[in-house]
């Protein structure tokens, strides 16, 4: 069944068809239940569940992550909402010393399938600690999953996928695209979790992009093409792993390889594509392969935002200076 | 990697990143049930004046307040009038689209105004995002408090200017920095106190937990006044403990008391008595105003979504404002005059506030890159002198016109 829906909608049709699955699937977080979260992602499901299922918590986010731990020792699976993604540090030690690390330090008789929902980056005028991209400080552990779905149908079945997953799932909502609606089909067969997708074929340059930076890079190959440039562009769908198969056949194509991301430049994930893909495609390439994306320094205030955040135009400019080499 | 081509390019921003409003979506409520209806078990108050305004006794806390002349009420007086008026004139800046958001303290005066005038001038006070009464105390221009609501920078004011901290939006976070602010005044052996703000959501945070540790443990000069405005956005205090909060402080090892949060004399009192257990070494008191948050959690917020509009209407009857007009005319401390002048004032400041907001131009671009390290940092200034080539590219352009 096909239906057009918000972003934000599908995640909730998503974990309402999870929580009807599967009794041991909770939804955890500050707000969720009369409210439905701040950004109204869990509205309803309360009322449908039930606070036992859709658990309103105290106002803590190591507790959050901690408890989750817990039950999902004892055989739960919790898919907590962490309100924004600056609210994620009190919770970042569970995550990073525990949650990452239990199956491992089990010899793998312990799975934690928890799913840390966070809605992420910035686009929409908010005070400080609300526009953060933190991807990368997660892709650095070992342990977690990492994915970020940007449109309305991958967020509908990457959700599924996460709460299915018996790895820890750091789920990385593109917040300033929650109210996009696409279409999502609840009967289609998923392809995998971790795998990139091209979303437009092209031949003189790829750019590649996750979460909220999809729907811009589809932007600039619209620009790009009416001055005559055919630019492919990927959808990675997920930060760690990172399908870097999808990106190399994309690079041996176009020769030339763009990433965008909201996130600082400096140590993020367009850093670590970058080496691998130089590493994977030394010969093919024509260009080094550039990085769009925020700069060393604080997420600046509300006013400056679309200074800081890639544009068409900055990731235009990126490509002009690729396809100049 | 440097700009390769500064050459004159026509902008082709086009449906790029707009800021918008902050993110809630708003929709209207169907379930409008009741929560936080509060039990008839609750333990008794400090209170001073009754919501009638009349004068009561407490054999405890009379002391700090038994010579307050009818000024010094006028003056308590005053200051809620004035913070409740520009409250109310940043919600509405925010309503016509000149701030982001606000944190409205509607309700939450006397609180504020009662603790923020029992500190002295070299005393530290660490708020949280909506201590806009005790800022007004401090002498922080209020124009100044709106800068990050608007969205033109990330705090606004020099903390050591007034001895008042940045707002701190990461729940319970301050809480840490003014034990730790004490501590480092008990070490230099002075006398001034501190004092941290924070709400009954963020009694739940490990920090704030952690705060009360370092602090009985290192007996820290500080105050920890929590207002309990009975929600933390949608969540009842319930959700966050099964106890009144002062009573956390026993299991730590300081006092804690309750105080009637509306009531501007009482919270002047408890808190001066508090600030004086700091001043002369008896360490940490933590302090529950138990008051009530009059309206949104912020301008983002629906609140018909959680709670009764009755709820409010009961908590409008303990509105702390009118509670001390009530004493002061049945004591004949103010006359028409007064009331009719302070109006006028209240006037003229939501005006001085409106037209500040307005004449508050956006930050230069530039300043994304100031301040980012007190030393400077070799990546920033490369990415500085990126940003200046690719904004020349259009300035060319823009200026060749
Ligand atoms: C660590 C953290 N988690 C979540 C939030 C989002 N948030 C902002 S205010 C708030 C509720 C705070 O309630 P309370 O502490 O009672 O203070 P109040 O706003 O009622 O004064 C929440 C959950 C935050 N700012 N910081």
């Amino acid at each position: 069944m096909a239906e057009k829906m918000a972003l934000a909608k599908a995640i909730n049709e998503s974990l309402r068809r999870a929580l009807d699955a599967d009794p041991k699937v909770l939804v955890m977080g500050e707000d969720v239940g009369k409210l439905g979260g701040v950004f109204r992602v869990t509205d309803g499901l309360q009322k449908d569940f039930g606070e036992s299922r859709v658990i309103d918590t105290p106002l803590a986010e190591s507790g959050i992550v901690g408890t989750a731990i817990g039950l999902a020792l004892r055989g739960y699976r919790p898919v907590v909402e962490i309100q924004f993604d600056g609210f994620v540090f009190p919770a970042y030690d569970q995550i990073v010393t525990q949650l990452a690390k239990m199956h491992a330090r089990s010899l793998g008789k312990v799975k934690l399938p928890v799913v840390v929902r966070i809605p992420y980056g910035g686009g929409i005028g908010a005070v400080e600690h609300h526009s953060e991209s933190p991807e990368s400080l997660f892709a650095h552990v070992a342990g977690l999953k990492i994915v970020s779905p940007s449109n309305a149908s991958d967020a509908y079945w990457m959700m599924q996928q996460a709460v299915q997953s018996d790895d820890p799932v750091i789920f990385f909502e593109p917040k300033r695209r929650y109210w996009d609606k696409g279409e999502v089909d609840t009967e289609a067969i998923p392809g995998p979790l971790h795998a990139a997708r091209v979303v437009r074929e092209g031949t003189d340059l790829t750019l590649a992009a996750y979460g909220p930076m999809v729907k811009l890079c589809q932007e600039v190959a619209g620009a790009a093409a009416e001055e005559g440039r055919s630019l492919e562009v990927l959808d990675l769908r997920s930060v760690s792993p990172i399908d870097f198969d999808a990106i190399q056949r994309s690079v041996e194509k176009t020769r030339r390889l763009v990433v965008v991301h909201e996130a600082p430049v400096f140590f993020g994930s367009g850093a670590e594509i970058a080496a691998r893909i130089t590493e994977r495609c030394f010969y093919h390439l024509e260009a080094p392969v550039l990085r769009v994306g925020g700069y060393h320094a604080p997420y600046p205030p509300a006013r400056l935002e679309e200074s800081y955040l890639p544009d068409l135009d900055r990731v235009l400019d990126a490509v002009d200076r690729s396809l100049a080499y | 990697m440097t700009v390769e081509s500064t050459a004159a390019r026509t902008p082709r921003r086009s449906a790029g990143t707009k800021a918008g409003t902050t993110g809630t979506k708003r929709t209207t409520s169907t379930t409008k049930k009741a929560v936080g209806a509060k039990k008839s078990t609750e333990p008794a108050l400090v209170q001073l004046l009754t919501p009638e305004g009349k004068r009561v006794k407490n054999a405890q806390f009379d002391g700090y307040v038994d010579g307050i002349t009818a000024e010094e009420l006028r003056g308590l007086y005053r200051d809620m009038v004035l913070t409740r008026r520009f409250d109310a004139e940043a919600t509405s800046l925010q309503r016509q689209g000149e701030l982001g958001l606000w944190a409205s303290l509607l309700g939450q005066e006397a609180a504020q105004i009662g603790s923020g005038r029992a500190l002295r001038d070299d005393d530290y006070v660490f708020p949280t995002y909506r201590e806009h009464g005790v800022a007004w105390c401090r002498g922080v221009d209020p124009a100044n408090l709106l800068g990050m609501f608007r969205g033109v920078n990330n705090g606004g004011w020099d903390p050591n200017g007034n001895n008042f901290h940045l707002y701190t939006i990461v729940i319970g976070s301050q809480t840490l920095h003014a034990t730790g602010y004490a501590m480092g005044v008990a070490k230099d052996g002075a006398d001034s106190a501190v004092i941290a703000y924070f709400g009954d959501g963020a009694s739940s945070q490990g920090d704030v937990a952690e705060a009360f540790t370092f602090s009985a443990v290192y007996n820290a000069p500080v105050v920890f006044f929590c207002q309990n405005n009975q929600w933390a956005i949608s969540e009842p205090t319930e959700k966050q403990s099964r106890v009144p909060l002062y009573q956390r402080a026993q299991g730590y090892g300081f006092p804690g008391v309750r105080v009637d949060g509306n009531d501007v004399l009482a919270n002047l009192a408890v808190t001066k008595w508090a600030l004086e257990r700091a001043r002369a070494g008896e360490g940490p008191t933590l302090v529950e105003a138990f008051t009530y948050r009059m309206g949104a959690h912020t301008t983002s917020d629906d609140p018909t979504r959680y709670r009764h509009d009755d709820e409010r209407a009961a908590w409008e009857a303990k509105d702390p404002i009118l509670r001390l007009r009530r004493h002061l005319e049945s004591a004949h401390h103010a006359d028409e005059g007064f009331f009719a002048e302070l109006e006028a004032e209240s006037e003229a400041l939501g005006k001085r506030v409106r037209e500040a907001v307005r004449a508050m131009p956006d930050p230069d671009h530039f300043a994304i890159f100031e301040n980012v390290y007190a030393d400077g940092h070799a990546l920033v200034d490369e990415e500085r002198a990126q940003f200046a080539a690719y904004q020349a590219s259009f300035a060319d352009e823009d200026g060749g016109k």
